[in-house]
């Protein structure tokens, strides 16, 4: 049967480059003299680094505990000794440092003891922890802790489980690579993944440009049909077009599915996961290996480009140096030519995200002409594989009117460059998307700040004011308090000097007249002398304290009354 | 050398653009001469050199990189639009006088290449059309190809009278639609021995060589087909109900779309990405608004052609057409974010 396919809008068919890296077969990339393990290498919380200075650790053994609800482990990727916990410089274009376990290898490579997780008995919260705590996460670029997708969705089991093999970047080929040799592990995994999200169907989804691969995952569905593994899968070779492996984009060409941005897959009945994800998860889980090493790409300006399995924290470097790098590289990217970054400098480590270690040189990725203005030819409206108006987003986040960015659907954008690829204006298009965004963001947090301080002022404005009205209380209590002592002290005299007339009257009045005379008194005693000579203000200020006396000197009842 | 993604891209440029544009023009070209004379190329010429010393000059004031923005092409394309709607016989200050109000006041007073609301070709020629209605509408007789008489006329004494005529559709609106007109579409129009009569004598042919030229550049992806179909549908469905209803006094579809700047219009001139509308629905709406003011002025206005007009009555509400044609945004689709369209 001939599956019906669906196609997104847009895309670009760039020069794919993958011949040279895929005709040797995946190598295991030699034990470097130091390893730059980084304790952040997944989105979500940086984990607790679990280890100290001067303490032997093995291959497999938790080096960085996940920490808050999306965290995933870290582990040594080999045996040795830590030499420190120190800052280092991140594989990011900014250059930024972040602590990193760095380990002296001690050659042996020696496994912590590990044994199958039988997840089939576990519970789904236990397996989730189990694959945080096996530091499994997205190993399609995108990082993204695994164990937080495995779920079953709203409907409570999930329609389509899309396995992505597409790998549309140009120049990559560690999934191609990791298809045609291990195909059994990616589909092992796909069978837990499926069994944990109930999944009615595995889609498998490969470009039709790595015919090998379809026919080794095809084959090794077929093989493992025999044993129920590879129940309800199929492979799916889908048309080569570049961004076909972005998660949305594939889950809309194998099942028509379409998922907005910010929106989760699951609850629209599909979730994708990448094929080494798959076989990460079945190392976790069949084999109770944590991930501690990827294959990762080794292409562009070098003489033997291969793909090789490496531990995380090899740096850069040595892994270039193995495939020859030609003398006029100017640059190492991490991942692809369309969506990947430029390290600062060739130490940066291999983290779980490298997919690919691009080296390029100004012949490879010559320098585009000079940019000119924008001539709205709608070159990459077509392009745009979210069906955007780059043009537009362009214009406003040009002209820093970011609201109106947003409302062109700005942070719609994937980043995926095909706008900036077709622009003929050679218009850095991206580039402004990312400055739109990050000044968004960064306007956001300042109004959020600023909202927290207006709440703070407010709240001190209350609270003074509270206090005040606590304090003209308390003054008004004690002088009702003196001045009923006052009276009982006069009616006793009264009582006294035989008035028995006056004490039978109402005691009310009496109290009034009592407290009027006081206040008389009071007023005479405190009211200033001299005042007509002072200024405005200052016989304002006189006023005010003397209305402020009147007012505490009120009877105890009115004032009750009043409140 | 970029310091971000995408670090390779496709081999495009602003330049490729135009000079496409240019190529594509050659086939109407060709034809303007064999019906009109090689005078249009002097025009050509003439206006080039303005373009290039205008476009140079303002580059200059404007403090921006010359090299770069004058062969970006963009300049040449404005100009041969203008020379193409002059007379061709039209004396050589009015195709100066054109090309500089088009890159002068059109493109460079609004910010240059990218910037113009306004099509500056088209503001060149409505502005020409408004100060000298008499220059603008002298054109040779079909066939009248004598070079030397056509440099005469462009840079000497011009005694005209013997070799200029109107342009079809002007004589189809002075003789139909004046009070005292008696005329019939057929009779107005008559034949032509050597160049037919379909479009106005000679015209079809002019129009034929900008529709290949048209067809060629939609087939390089330099244009999409929806600004040339919206603007030749909408123009040929008005002409053909009118025509249906009273053929006597309102030309066929056939002859509308065929004559004067329709075929130039509808694929060199509505099509101009930055002063047109941008959306592939608005797309459609600004071609058939421009089609109908286009009928409308060329039957029932006052001047010969409407389609300079129509442009730029277009322009104005390109803005407000593109921000109601925004094409839903990837899941953004359907309500439930659920199947969308098939491959």
């Amino acid at each position: 049967m001939i599956r019906e396919l669906f196609s997104f809008n847009g895309g670009v068919k760039p020069a794919y480059n993958k011949a040279p890296s895929n005709r040797q077969p995946i190598a295991e990339a030699p034990l470097s003299t130091e390893l730059v393990i980084p304790l952040h290498q997944s989105i979500g919380g940086i984990p607790r680094p679990l280890v100290k200075a001067g303490e032997q650790v093995r291959k497999g053994q938790l080096i960085g505990g996940p920490d808050g609800n999306v965290s995933s482990a870290v582990h040594a990727t080999t045996s040795g000794t830590v030499r420190a916990l120190e800052m280092r410089r991140m594989p990011h274009t900014s250059g930024l440092s972040a602590l990193c376990v760095i380990l002296d290898p001690d050659g042996r490579d020696e496994w912590i003891d590990h044994a199958p997780i039988p997840w089939r008995t576990l519970s789904a919260g236990e397996v989730r922890n189990a694959l945080r705590d096996a530091g499994v996460v997205g190993l399609g670029g995108a990082v993204f802790p695994s164990y937080l997708k495995i779920n079953p969705g709203k409907q409570g089991r999930l329609d389509t489980l899309v396995i992505n093999g597409a790998e549309c970047e140009p120049f990559i080929t560690c999934d191609d690579m990791q298809m045609r040799e291990r195909p059994d592990g990616i589909i092992k995994g796909a069978a837990i993944l499926r069994d944990l999200t109930q999944a009615r169907q595995v889609l498998i989804g490969i470009e039709d440009n790595k015919p090998e691969a379809v026919a080794a995952m095809s084959a090794a569905v077929e093989r493992l049909k025999a044993g129920g593994i590879a129940d309800r899968m199929e492979v799916v070779a889908v048309p080569t077009r570049y961004p076909a492996g972005g998660a949305k984009q594939l889950i809309r060409v194998l099942t028509g599915i379409e998922v907005p941005h910010g929106k989760r897959s699951t609850d629209y009945g599909a979730q994708c996961f990448n094929t080494g994800t798959a076989h990460a998860v079945y190392d976790a889980l069949d084999l109770g290996r944590p991930m501690v090493s990827r294959i990762v790409t080794v292409a562009g300006n070098v003489e033997r480009p291969r793909n090789y399995e490496v531990r995380f924290g090899t740096p850069m470097r040595d892994l270039v140096a193995l495939c020859g790098p030609r003398p006029d590289t100017d640059r190492i990217i991490m991942g692809g030519p369309m969506m990947g970054y430029r390290m600062p400098d060739d130490e940066v480590p291999v983290v779980k995200a490298t997919n690919c270690v691009l080296v390029g040189s100004p012949a490879l990725f010559p320098p585009p002409g000079p940019e000119m203005p924008c001539i709205r030819c709608g070159e990459c409206a077509r392009a745009c594989p979210v069906d955007l108006q780059p043009f537009e987003m362009y214009w406003f986040s040009r002209a820093k009117i970011f609201g109106k960015a947003q409302e062109y659907h700005l942070f719609d954008c994937i980043e995926c460059g095909c706008c900036a690829y077709v622009c003929p204006s050679r218009i850095p298009l991206v580039d402004y998307y990312r400055f739109a965004k990050s000044e968004i963001w960064a306007r956001e947090q300042e109004k959020e700040a600023a909202d927290q301080a207006r709440q703070r002022y407010e709240f001190r404005l209350a609270r003074e004011e509270r206090e005040k009205q606590e304090k003209a209380a308390k003054l008004a209590a004690k002088a009702a308090e003196t001045k009923a002592k006052l009276a009982q002290q006069e009616a006793a005299a009264a009582a006294g000097t035989g008035g028995a007339d006056v004490a039978t009257a109402d005691p009310k009045k009496d109290l009034i007249a009592a407290a009027m005379a006081r206040a008389q008194q009071q007023k005479a005693q405190v009211a200033p002398v001299n005042v007509e000579n002072l200024a405005p203000d200052q016989q304002a200020q006189v006023a005010e304290a003397e209305a402020r006396l009147a007012l505490a000197a009120v009877p105890v009842e009115s004032k009750a009354n009043a409140e | 050398m970029p310091n971000s993604s995408p670090f390779f891209r496709q081999p495009a440029s602003v330049q490729i653009v135009m000079l496409k544009v240019l190529a594509a023009l050659l086939p109407g070209i060709v034809a303007y001469v064999w019906v009109f004379g090689a005078g249009v190329l002097v025009q050509i010429a003439i206006a080039s050199v303005t373009a290039l010393a205008g476009e140079a000059a303002m580059l200059a004031i404007r403090r921006r990189p010359i090299g770069i923005f004058l062969s970006d092409g963009s300049a040449l394309v404005t100009a041969w639009l203008v020379a193409l709607t002059l007379p061709p016989i039209a004396p050589w200050w009015l195709a100066v006088l054109g090309v500089l109000i088009a890159i002068v006041v059109a493109k460079h007073l609004y910010g240059g290449l990218g910037q113009n609301p306004f099509n500056p070709a088209m503001v060149a020629f409505c502005s020409l059309i408004v100060a000298y209605p008499q220059l603008m509408s002298q054109w040779p007789a079909v066939g009248f190809t004598d070079f030397a008489a056509q440099l005469q006329a462009i840079f000497g004494e011009r005694q005209l009278d013997a070799i200029v005529m109107a342009t079809p559709l002007d004589a189809l609106r002075t003789a139909l639609h004046t009070p005292e007109a008696r005329a019939t579409v057929a009779g107005v129009l008559g034949t032509h021995a050597t160049f037919g009569n379909i479009g106005g004598p000679g015209w079809q042919w002019i129009a034929l060589g900008y529709l290949l030229g048209g067809l060629w550049l939609i087939q390089q992806r330099i244009i999409t087909w929806h600004v040339p179909a919206a603007f030749l549908g909408t123009l040929a469905v008005l002409a053909l109900t009118a025509s249906l209803a009273n053929p006597d006094k309102y030309a066929g579809p056939v002859f509308h779309v065929l004559t004067g700047g329709a075929m130039l219009g509808a694929f060199f001139i509505a099509t101009d990405p930055v002063s047109g509308a941008t959306t592939q629905r608005g797309k459609l709406i600004f071609a058939a608004g421009l089609a109908l003011l286009t009928w409308v002025i060329r039957v029932f206005g006052a001047y010969p052609d409407g389609i300079a007009f129509a442009t730029l009555l277009m322009n104005i509400c390109v803005p407000l057409i593109d921000m109601h044609t925004q094409p839903p945004v990837f899941g953004h689709k359907k309500e439930q974010g659920g199947k969308g369209g098939q491959a």
